[in-house]
């Protein structure tokens, strides 16, 4: 679904990705663990078409039908539009636009992409709700305008919700479990698991293994210095746990 | 850079036109009272202003930059040929102009005009017919010109026209009082809930006139009215000139809801031509308990020089403002409120969003002013500016007058640029950048927007995506 090839970013004159491959297939999940600094938000960022980061090399090979196109180039709504999220690590706030009319917006931007009709607005509304109930969340949250004065933990559950919603092929959850207590833990990782198929995929990105006790990835990847330095399946965050970055890589 | 859509009212209704020689002078004035077939206290009225008004000089304290308004080059008077005499039923104007105001979205016949919502519709200086009219005088509701007031109502009119604008408030006041023409006049009586929404639509279209509407609402004891103002010019070259005088009167328990959608025609991108809109509008709660809200969306107009206020007579009063004001290309706008307290335990609050974007400036300019006998007066103001453009300014010009220690006033005001995160936010939800735009200046006006009746919100959702829209690439 999305393969990674030597791919260089920078910002501002400083590189920051420096030759990171990765391929993720339908179905998997990949769990992208580094130290602060890493670079992993920033691949995350640079995956999601974020306006700051320049790819100076590499591509990014996203599949459409099972034919690969190189996205880099693409707008962020492009790659939304393509069924790509990202779960923002520190979601912005919209004052005055409700999360129901943001969810509706969006919905209806990809539906309209997609060519698939729209839904009735009571049928859309009984979806949102079921999403909602998911995440944990009470209705009257739909009408809250999106992010203000949000609890950290409310707003890792929106991003999910969103991500319910708009059911993507591709999420990258950036640092998603950060700052989250037990509980949003818990209720946020049933409802990754709720949302696995076997035809989407996630990227975790993460600094603990917290969230991959709940959520069993299929591949870890410890990232260092802008690049993917080791590779392994679950068994490799455990062992980071036990040695720590310097320790492995 | 996105395609410029053009001013969608633009267009000109080709109807031939009776206009008095352009200029000013007593000679004119004596002219349009005897067209108007006005009684001689108005006409003396009328001269009382003028005489007065060349005394006075045009205010220079605005943020706006314009050339000298030369008021001798000014048609002060125009009206269709066909509408000379007024015609019994607006269904029998002539269709040209029914044409017009139903490409507006005014449609006039019976058949097809708005069920809730009565309308007076003004072209150049007349007034050409109200709609609903039986069905308001059946409530005892009076909803017609100023001009036929004039000559109906000399009573009621006498009692309130000027009280709260005297003619000797302002330059623009004052040369209104000298030459208006036409707009409406509402009357509630005690008790009243008006049945239908009361709304006037102003339309310019003749070239080099002026248009100096007046209007004036009075609701008595606990009456209540809702009243939508509207209006839109043809896109011509030259600049001209609207100056309007606004009066609202509330007593005990009453309540006056007053909303505009300001959609003038701003002038092209160089800033040629474009409405120089200079007016007026006070509202007076002289009853306790009594209430009036003014909400306006400025979206039009070169020039906007407009402070819609409240004087809080009545104890337990309370006055409101609800502001959106957008500018664009060349557009200036400083406009704002004034709430006076007078009377105990009077409230007022004051909202106002500014957009500015391109070359254009937006002020906001608000007094709150709380007399010693005031006591336990309270206001709230906010005031958020959204800057959407490189060159393009905001300013904030809050004053406040506090005599009364007992009075609590808050003050909150910000200035932000549409704001990259947000942009990135919204647009990895698939939103393209236009949508994401409207969406954010959207959530920005909602707590003005909420205020609009509903169907002037969509109007005023639309008109304000579609000004973005052309203004932010």
């Amino acid at each position: 679904m999305l393969k990674i090839q030597n791919l260089y970013a920078q910002t501002e004159g400083h590189s920051i990705l420096k030759g990171i491959n990765l391929e993720i297939k339908a179905g998997e999940i990949h769990a992208i663990m580094g130290p602060n600094g890493c670079g992993k938000s920033t691949l995350a960022k640079v995956i999601a078409g974020h306006p700051e980061y320049e790819i100076s090399q590499g591509k990014i090979l996203y599949e459409k039908n099972f034919d690969y196109q190189d996205i880099s180039k693409w707008t962020p709504e492009e790659r939304a539009k393509e069924g790509l999220f990202m779960a923002f690590q520190y979601p912005v706030e919209v004052p005055g636009v409700s999360n129901l009319n943001l969810l509706k917006a969006s919905f209806n931007s990809i539906c309209k992409h997609q060519e698939v009709p729209e839904m009735e607005e009571e049928d859309f509304i009984s979806l949102v709700k079921k999403k909602t109930e998911m995440v944990g969340l009470p209705f009257s949250f739909l009408d809250r305008s999106v992010n203000e004065d949000f609890s950290g933990g409310e707003k890792k559950r929106n991003e999910i919700l969103q991500m319910a919603v708009l059911s993507p092929r591709l999420a990258v959850l950036d640092e998603t479990d950060s700052g989250l207590d037990v509980d949003s833990m818990t209720i946020i990782a049933q409802a990754l698991n709720n949302l696995k198929s076997k035809q989407n995929a996630f990227l975790l990105i993460t600094h603990y293994n917290r969230l991959l006790n709940h959520i069993k990835p299929d591949f870890v990847h410890i990232m260092k210095d802008g690049k993917i330095q080791k590779s392994g399946d679950h068994q490799l965050a455990n062992e980071l746990e036990e040695k720590g970055y310097t320790g492995l890589v | 850079m996105l395609n410029k859509q053009k001013y969608k009212h633009g267009f000109v209704t080709n109807i031939p036109a009776e206009k008095f020689t352009k200029g000013l002078s007593e000679e004119l004035i004596s002219r349009i009272s005897n067209r108007k077939e006005e009684p001689e206290w108005m006409l003396e009225l009328r001269l009382k202003a003028y005489r007065h008004w060349l005394t006075l000089k045009e205010p220079k304290w605005a943020d706006l930059k314009y050339p000298p308004i030369n008021y001798q080059d000014i048609h002060y008077y125009s009206t269709p040929i066909t509408e000379k005499q007024k015609k019994k039923s607006i269904e029998e104007v002539d269709p040209e102009l029914l044409k017009t105001f139903e490409r507006l979205g005014i449609p006039l016949n019976e058949q097809k005009r708005l069920a809730g919502v009565a309308v007076d519709v003004v072209f150049d200086s007349v007034s050409l017919g109200t709609t609903h009219q039986d069905a308001l005088e059946k409530s005892g509701v009076i909803f017609c010109s100023i001009s036929s007031a004039i000559k109906k109502y000399p009573d009621l009119v006498k009692k309130y026209f000027g009280s709260v604008v005297p003619y000797k408030d302002n330059f623009f006041a004052c040369l209104n009082a000298a030459v208006f023409t036409d707009g409406s006049f509402c009357f509630i009586p005690k008790g009243v809930r008006c049945p239908l929404d009361l709304s006037t639509y102003f339309r310019i279209n003749e070239k080099d006139t002026g248009q100096f509407e007046r209007t004036l609402i009075v609701a008595e004891e606990s009456s209540y009215v809702n009243y939508l103002e509207g209006c839109t010019a043809p896109m011509r070259d030259s600049h001209q000139l609207h100056a309007a005088v606004v009066e609202l009167v509330a007593l005990d328990h009453a309540e006056i809801r007053y909303s505009t959608v300001q959609n003038w025609y701003p002038g092209n991108e160089q800033g040629q031509g474009g409405i120089y809109n200079f007016v007026t509008k006070r509202g007076k709660c002289l009853g306790k308990h009594s209430r009036i809200s003014w909400t306006q969306v400025e979206a039009g107009a070169a020039i906007t020089w407009k402070y819609p206020s409240c004087i809080l007579q009545g104890d337990h009063s309370s006055g409101a403002f609800y502001s959106v004001a957008l500018t664009h290309d060349k557009m200036q706008a400083d406009t704002g409120t004034n709430m006076i307290h007078i009377g105990k335990n009077t409230k007022s609050t004051i909202i106002s969003k500014g957009i500015s974007t391109d070359d254009s400036v937006n002020s906001y300019r608000g007094q709150v002013k709380i007399l010693p006998q005031a006591k336990g007066a309270r206001n709230f103001s906010q005031c958020d500016s959204m800057l959407a453009g490189k060159n393009s300014a905001a300013n904030t010009y809050p004053l406040m007058e506090i005599q009364n220690k007992t009075a609590v006033v808050e003050h909150e005001a910000t200035t932000s640029r549409i704001n990259e995160d947000q942009l990135f936010y919204l647009k990895s939800r698939g939103l393209d950048t236009e949508s994401a735009i409207s969406l954010l200046v959207n959530g920005f006006c909602h707590q003005v927007f909420k205020k609009l009746p509903l169907e002037f919100s969509v109007e005023a959702v639309k008109l304000i995506e579609m000004k973005l829209e052309n203004s932010i690439a």
